[in-house]
């Protein structure tokens, strides 16, 4: 049983690897990118039966760092 | 006093940190490996130093938080002992939450490391208690990852209660507030991002950053 887990910046959090991303998209000649915001993705293997409380727990204690980043879980 | 430098996979300012303490309180400190769990009996003062434990991996910071020394170093903080964290010492005290905040990427992307001007705000803590109200002093920082961020109530909360121990003068990495130190309620835990084990013997050219070192070892 796997999951994935994404990690984003919160809204409001500057995002300096986002801008720079952004800006090299422009130098590409990319017009239309309004904004680009960097995460990173992190894909579990499980035992089976590990419940969302769990995955939820581990993304609280270290995967996250809820005082700038949101997660999300998903099931693959 | 008796005091301790915790050493994790891939810290490279213990040994500077190491010579700073013994050259303010006269006697070597214990160096702690990451994998102890627990402390030597009487330590009044433990270092936090910086480098890049883990390799920065997921956070800067983020690994070392969860290394079991970092649980009797909590113990020890809650204690009143002394906890000063340079550099990734300060990203591994927001990341257990020894501190609040977290230390992002600095806001112009490039590692900074340079001398860099700052002020001190807060000269009653026994880690700053050496330098005069609102002084001017340089101290080097070398670092990605310096960029203090916190919510508005938090910031405003840490300038109520004069926790915030350094600003910097200049612009250095978008820190919020231009925060560069702060300490913890109890006022016995400073995290900084610039490193004053540079600019502590007259070698470094600079003494700036000594006086909090010796201020250390007059308080315990």
């Amino acid at each position: 049983m796997k999951a994935r887990v994404t990690i984003t910046l919160k809204n409001g959090v500057l995002d300096p690897q986002g801008k720079a991303i952004h800006h090299a998209l422009e130098v590409l000649g990319f017009g239309g990118v309004n904004d680009v915001r960097a995460g990173k993705m992190i894909e579990l293997d499980l035992a089976d039966g590990t419940t969302d409380a769990e995955i939820e727990d581990m993304c609280r204690k270290l995967l996250a760092n809820t005082v700038i980043e949101n997660f999300r879980i998903e099931r693959i | 006093m008796k005091t301790a430098v915790i050493v994790f996979p891939g810290s490279n300012c213990d040994r500077d940190l190491a010579v700073a303490f013994e050259q303010a309180t006269g006697q070597a400190p214990h160096m702690v490996w990451h994998q102890e769990t627990s402390l030597p009996d009487g330590i009044d003062l433990i270092g936090v130093p910086g480098g890049f434990s883990y390799g920065d991996y997921l956070r800067s910071g983020a690994m070392a938080a969860q290394s079991p020394v970092m649980r009797a170093v909590s113990d020890a903080a809650a204690d009143g002992r002394y906890v000063l964290g340079i550099c990734n010492g300060f990203q591994v005290l927001t990341e257990s939450g020894l501190l609040p905040g977290a230390l992002m990427r600095n806001a112009g992307i490039s590692f900074v490391c340079r001398d860099v001007k700052l002020t001190v705000a807060n000269t009653q803590s026994a880690f700053t208690n050496l330098y005069d109200a609102g002084e001017e002093i340089s101290i080097p920082v070398a670092h990605h990852d310096g960029n203090y961020f916190a919510d508005i109530a938090t910031l405003d909360r840490l300038e109520g209660e004069g926790r915030v121990a350094f600003r910097y003068a200049e612009e250095v990495n978008g820190s919020a507030r231009n925060i560069a130190g702060i300490l913890n309620e109890g006022g016995n835990v400073l995290g900084m991002m610039p490193h004053p084990e540079r600019c502590s013997e007259d070698a470094h050219g600079r003494l700036d950053g000594k006086r909090i070192f010796d201020a250390l070892a007059k308080s315990a």
